[in-house]
């Protein structure tokens, strides 16, 4: 079908322009490796603290890695979109028969393939570090990467798309992802927190998704904990790939 | 017909006011044509380009664009029409080749023939050597005919080009118009070009079309819209008063002839056709004794026209 075609050539030409600048992928690495090895140390007295969930304190901390991998890693893909579009890249695409939908998927895929890379690394590297958790819950932390971050990456584009400056995009990018990050309890778990702050980031779904793959990697899966995590991972992707699709379906003035 | 559009209108509302960017819009280009669309910075060009190759969907009326309605086949009209936006086509850090191979495969052409026609295109448009080049390293010459040939990699009968010589500098624009040119003479193409040049206009386009305030003021071919205006210049340097006297008798004498302006030695007036009455006018100063020291005949250019339409001349617009 020619809207499969068409991702794949999008897709492909995205991920030739990613292998032959590897930077940004080594780049995005090294944010989650330095706080693997420079922050996790710290967590071991906290893991003995009341509050502190049950688990070794890898099994709490690599979930909230992930995520912030496959956020962190997404969110500001659209800068490069900005520049495509600045190039006219975007402009001559939308004047071929190709689908619109597919000038979108093909990115995020190219995206998402380069998060699941990326997140095995570092999955990779926390073994060494002395994460003990099942295979099958390694597997589903990555899903989890993958599916965060195909929801933001749509996102990303869409603002990109609308926005179409880096002036603009960079506040709006950095205004939202620092208090999602605060309030996910991906660094330290937010039963830690006092009472008010637990209650504000209870309405933060990515929370909700990191509390979701701590119980998995303790080898729980059929808990409520989990199901939210589960509904709201795709609950995200809708959200972002009806986002995205949208913008790139609307004409761009 | 390539081109039919009737009562194109676009308006762009905001919170605080509406703009009407193009008001009501009749255009019909024939294949083969090179037509160019003048106006200054703002008047609407670019906006009516964007409609027409359905990037942009008008506020009212209706064009049938390559032989598919605009509105019914947007996908028709893509598949038939070459787009080359003013800001470019290729991402800088992109091989050139692989620019061209992506482009056409999303026209559904097989990659080894991509290549193939990728690779006359850059024969054709001077571009040897730059296959396997990043973008960013081509000069802006370069670039700009690698846009022209990712236009034409699906071999579309009718191009659009927006503004294709904007910033480049004068050699690179003269070997830009010898390719427009050829899309026609050797490509059969037809070309709509949009520019706020009047030398280019003026070279390129078999027709113009002038567009003011998203409206056309005028149309037709460059000797037309120039004959229409005020004919050529002429300008007489006389040796004496009494000489200037008999140079203003004799010339506002002659058919169609304004009013002589004087400035000192110096008469000016306006006549169709000033090549051809200059014989007569020199015979008939030469019988009153009063030969002129010098003589200048200046063609009208399409600035005049400009200047004539719209009371504001185009070189006053900042360049883009």
């Amino acid at each position: 079908m020619r809207f499969f075609t068409d991702t794949w050539i999008v897709f492909s030409r995205a991920m030739r322009l990613s292998v032959r600048n590897p930077i940004w992928v080594i780049l995005g690495l090294i944010q989650p490796i330095l706080y693997l090895s420079l922050f996790g140390p710290l967590l071991k007295p906290v893991a003995e603290s009341p509050g502190f969930p049950p688990g070794d304190p890898w099994q709490v901390f690599v979930p909230g890695l992930l995520v912030q991998l496959g956020i962190f890693g997404a969110a500001f893909v659209g800068f490069g979109l900005v520049a495509e579009y600045r190039a006219g890249v975007v402009e001559r695409m939308r004047v071929t028969p190709a689908s619109r939908l597919s000038l979108l998927l093909g990115r995020v895929m190219r995206d998402v393939i380069v998060l699941l890379v990326q997140g095995t690394i570092l999955i990779g590297a926390a073994l060494i570090f002395g994460l003990r958790a099942p295979l099958a819950s390694l597997i589903v932390g990555l899903v989890v990467v993958g599916a965060l971050g195909a929801s933001f990456s749509a996102l990303s584009y869409a603002a990109a798309l609308t926005l179409k400056s880096e002036d603009a995009l960079a506040p709006l990018l950095n205004g939202l992802a620092v208090p999602t990050l605060l309030l996910s309890g991906i660094l330290l778990p937010m039963s830690l927190a006092p009472r008010w702050l637990e209650l504000v980031s209870d309405f933060n779904p990515i929370k909700h998704i990191v509390d979701g793959i701590r119980q998995i990697f303790l080898g729980e899966v059929f808990t409520g904990v989990v199901g939210w995590g589960v509904l709201l991972t795709a609950a995200m992707i809708a959200v972002g790939l009806a986002v995205g699709a949208r913008t790139f379906q609307k004409e761009t003035s | 017909m390539m081109i039919e559009a009737r009562g194109l209108s676009r308006t762009f509302r905001s919170r605080h006011n509406d703009v009407e960017a193009v008001r009501g819009v009749d255009l019909d280009v024939t294949e083969g044509e090179i037509v160019g669309f003048l106006g200054p910075n703002g008047a609407g060009k670019t906006t009516t380009l964007r409609m027409l190759t359905t990037l942009l969907e008008p506020t009212s009326g209706t064009a049938t664009v390559a032989g598919c309605d605009l509105a019914k086949d947007p996908v028709g009209v893509r598949r038939r029409i070459g787009y080359v936006p003013q800001s470019g086509t290729t991402y800088p850090e992109a091989l050139a080749g692989e620019e061209l191979v992506d482009h056409a495969r999303m026209y559904g052409i097989t990659t080894g023939v991509a290549r193939s026609r990728g690779r006359e295109l850059m024969d054709r448009f001077e571009l040897d050597g730059v296959w396997d080049r990043k973008c960013r390293t081509l000069s802006g010459g370069q670039r700009r005919r690698l846009d022209i040939a990712m236009g034409l990699i699906h071999q579309p009968g009718l191009i659009f080009l927006d503004e294709p010589t904007t910033g480049l500098d004068p050699q690179a624009r003269a070997n830009l118009w010898v390719h427009i040119r050829n899309l026609r003479d050797a490509l059969g193409a037809t070309v709509f070009i949009t520019t706020h040049y009047l030398e280019e206009a003026d070279a390129l386009c078999d027709r113009i079309l002038v567009i003011d305030h998203g409206e056309i003021v005028a149309r037709g071919t460059p000797e037309e819209l120039k004959q229409r205006v005020s004919g050529d210049t002429v300008e007489l340097t006389m040796a004496n008063a009494a000489a200037v006297a008999s140079a203003v008798r004799v010339a506002s004498a002659l058919p169609g002839a304004d009013e002589p302006d004087t400035d000192g030695t110096t008469v000016r007036f306006h006549v169709p056709h000033g090549g051809q009455v200059l014989p007569a006018l020199l015979r008939q100063l030469d019988g009153d004794g009063a030969e002129p020291l010098a003589v200048g005949v200046r063609r009208p250019t399409l600035d005049d026209v400009f200047l004539t339409l719209t009371g504001r001349s185009l070189r006053e617009e900042p360049a883009a």
